[in-house]
């Protein structure tokens, strides 16, 4: 490893991606939940700013900037709703979310 | 000297991204994923996205992480019936199942024809300014830009009709009954 | 390469604890002047026992906050309740080290300059360690275990992130005017008394000003911290130098405030009639950094002056002038300065 390429750059994007990935899938806390949904996020956007950076193109980080206002957007309605869904169960285990099931 | 800052930059995402899905308390994960979007800010940095990575310790780790731990400190929860219904069997699975995104992900990095357009680190100062930023966001991206804003404006409203409760008071018997309820 | 690297290593590090220990001496004394302006405005002499004139008062305060039991409550979150103090004693401390202090000075043949970090995004920063300081508040009133503390953190750190918007956007007419994020540059540009942002810019001081006036909890809108109203607010379960630190970090925030608009809006260490910038001999670099002082002690004593004269806001007016009042009028405020600026070219290029 002499300089720090691109690769280096995606393949950590790609861990974090997967570390989000586990959070999602091995949580039942409504919260981590989302906060694994931003870990992947995160990932995402470290990858476009890294191919922005290598390419010498800004364009990559405009985009970046609007995954961030999106995912404030994103995170504020999801917190709403996990409130509501608190306020009616008493719950955030997204196992107890299970009137429409079968 | 950026191979080391590159080194323990992304030792700290590693590790707090790990740290966040795995802790009990949430607390403690809303604090781990404040301390990884720090190290993400300064990978950023490296990169030379400077506004960038103002931006996000200003949005992400300053604001969309105080909501989720006003969340999680108003909601109170019982951490310990929380988890107990979580078997050994779905963990391992999850666990499996990333493992096989990231293989997936290896592949897809492993088979792809790079170009040598993918290899030179930009060496123009002004690329990560708000300047340059500002220029094109105002020009050629005005459009998008003005859509996000109405996108957060209806963010706003949605959570705000969410959270709206009627209160109604009557007495009976000579106290007074406060009764709140969800409009939506 | 290497020797230029360690030489900017030595240089930043001796740079660094000179500036750490001169805010942490002068958020020491600020403690003092705030009992000795009380005293004042209240027509008493205020603490001066403790040394002449009172001047040991701190050193006393300092071995008192140490020598008390170290008490730890039974059923707090261990981690979170020593964590808090220390992560509220660090925002302050890094926006204090992307003020510009002085001009460059030349000693021992270098050209040293007296800013730790000089960004090309320097407001932006600023302003991203202002929104990490809510954590230590919320950490702290959550972690005591206790309700009035979780209500008081939880009213004090809404407070802070509902002011943070409007000092922000405040700005923003500043940098309409010094067309730069950088604060070294918007200092250098304010080279005439004349040239002050502040009187370009009257509404938006003023606006930045009641912002962190509220941003530092101080009265009128320190309710937060109101013995009669929340006991303590979210330092209630804490004693000896945990509190300590609070109260000190506090203190350093009010130390950078004060810098901050002195070096926004009133020339930095610009001094009115003096040519610093283009001079970077030793005795310039000085008198620059006695100008900023100087500028300093007196927003300090001003915010003390506001303590002891208005009476407090209640929380629910508080939260209404912050987001119905004084966000809305920064942000006309921004449209009005765009107006400005693009239709009248003096405006930017005065005089």
């Amino acid at each position: 490893m002499s300089e720090i390429t691109i690769h280096h750059y995606i393949a950590l994007s790609a861990i974090i991606f997967s570390i989000g990935v586990a959070g999602v899938l091995t949580r039942k806390n409504a919260i981590i939940l989302f906060m694994s949904i931003e870990l992947m996020l995160n990932s995402s956007n470290l990858a476009l700013i890294a191919f922005a950076s290598f390419m010498s193109n800004p364009v990559g980080q405009i985009f970046a900037l609007f995954v961030i206002a999106v995912a404030a957007a994103e995170v504020g309605v999801g917190l709403a709703i996990i409130v509501t869904v608190y306020r009616n169960r008493n719950s955030i285990n997204i196992d107890d979310v299970h009137l429409m099931k079968g | 000297m950026i191979k080391i800052a590159f080194i323990i930059l992304s030792l700290i995402s590693i590790f707090s991204a790990l740290m966040v899905i795995s802790r009990k308390n949430p607390v403690a994960s809303v604090l781990w994923l404040v301390f990884h979007f720090f190290g993400i800010a300064g990978l950023y940095v490296l990169l030379g996205a400077h506004f960038l990575a103002a931006v996000q310790i200003i949005v992400y780790a300053g604001a969309i992480m105080v909501l989720f731990l006003f969340v999680v400190m108003m909601l109170n929860l019982n951490l310990v019936n929380n988890e107990k219904r979580g078997k050994i069997i779905g963990k391992s699975i999850g666990a499996v199942v990333s493992g096989l995104v990231l293989v997936l992900f290896t592949y897809s990095i492993r088979t792809t024809k790079w170009n040598e357009l993918f290899f030179n680190q930009v060496t123009d100062q002004e690329w990560g300014t708000a300047v340059k930023l500002g220029s094109l966001l105002f020009s050629n991206w005005l459009v998008p830009f003005q859509i996000v804003g109405i996108l957060l404006f209806a963010a706003v409203i949605g959570v705000v009709a969410l959270m709206k409760r009627k209160i109604t008071r009557k007495v009976e018997n000579g106290i007074v009954i406060t009764q709140e309820e969800d409009v939506a | 390469m290497h020797t230029e690297l360690w030489s900017l290593i030595i240089e930043k590090t001796i740079f660094g604890v000179i500036l750490l220990a001169a805010i942490m001496t002068g958020a020491a004394y600020v403690t003092l002047a705030e009992r000795k302006v009380a005293s004042w405005f209240q027509d008493r002499i205020g603490p001066n026992r403790a040394g002449p004139l009172g001047l040991l008062q701190p050193l006393a305060d300092g071995i008192k906050f140490f020598l008390k039991e170290d008490m730890i409550p039974k059923n707090v979150h261990k981690a979170f309740y020593l964590l808090a103090p220390g992560i509220a004693a660090i925002p302050p401390l890094l926006i204090a080290a992307s003020i510009p202090w002085g001009n460059q000075i030349e000693l021992l043949g270098k050209a040293i300059k007296l800013q730790m970090i000089d960004l090309n995004v320097g407001i932006l920063f600023i302003f991203a360690f202002a929104s990490i300081g809510v954590y230590g508040v919320m950490l702290g009133g959550w972690a005591s275990n206790n309700k009035y503390s979780l209500m008081g953190g939880l009213r004090s750190s809404s407070q802070m992130i509902s002011y943070e918007l409007a000092q922000g956007t405040a700005v923003v007419g500043v940098l309409l005017l010094a067309g730069t994020l950088s604060l070294d540059e918007i200092v250098k540009q304010q080279d005439s008394l004349t040239k002050w942002y502040v009187w370009r810019q009257p509404i938006g001081f003023f606006i930045f000003f009641v912002a962190s006036l509220a941003e530092l909890a101080r009265v009128p809108f320190d309710l937060p911290e109101a013995e009669n109203e929340l006991v303590g607010g979210y330092h209630t379960e804490y004693s000896s130098m945990k509190f300590g630190l609070f109260q000190v970090s506090e203190y350093i925030h009010l130390i950078v405030t004060s810098a901050l608009i002195s070096t926004l809006y009133f020339g930095g260490w610009q001094i009115p009639f003096v040519d610093i910038a283009s001079n970077s001999s030793f005795i310039y670099g000085v008198l620059g950094v006695i100008s900023l002082l100087l500028k300093t002690v007196f927003f300090i004593f001003v915010f003390m002056w506001l303590r002891w004269t208005l009476p407090r806001f209640r929380y629910d007016q508080l939260m209404s002038l912050g987001w119905k009042f004084l966000l809305e009028a920064a942000f006309v405020w921004i449209v009005i300065t765009a107006i400005l600026v693009l239709a009248f070219p003096w405006y930017k290029t005065w005089f």
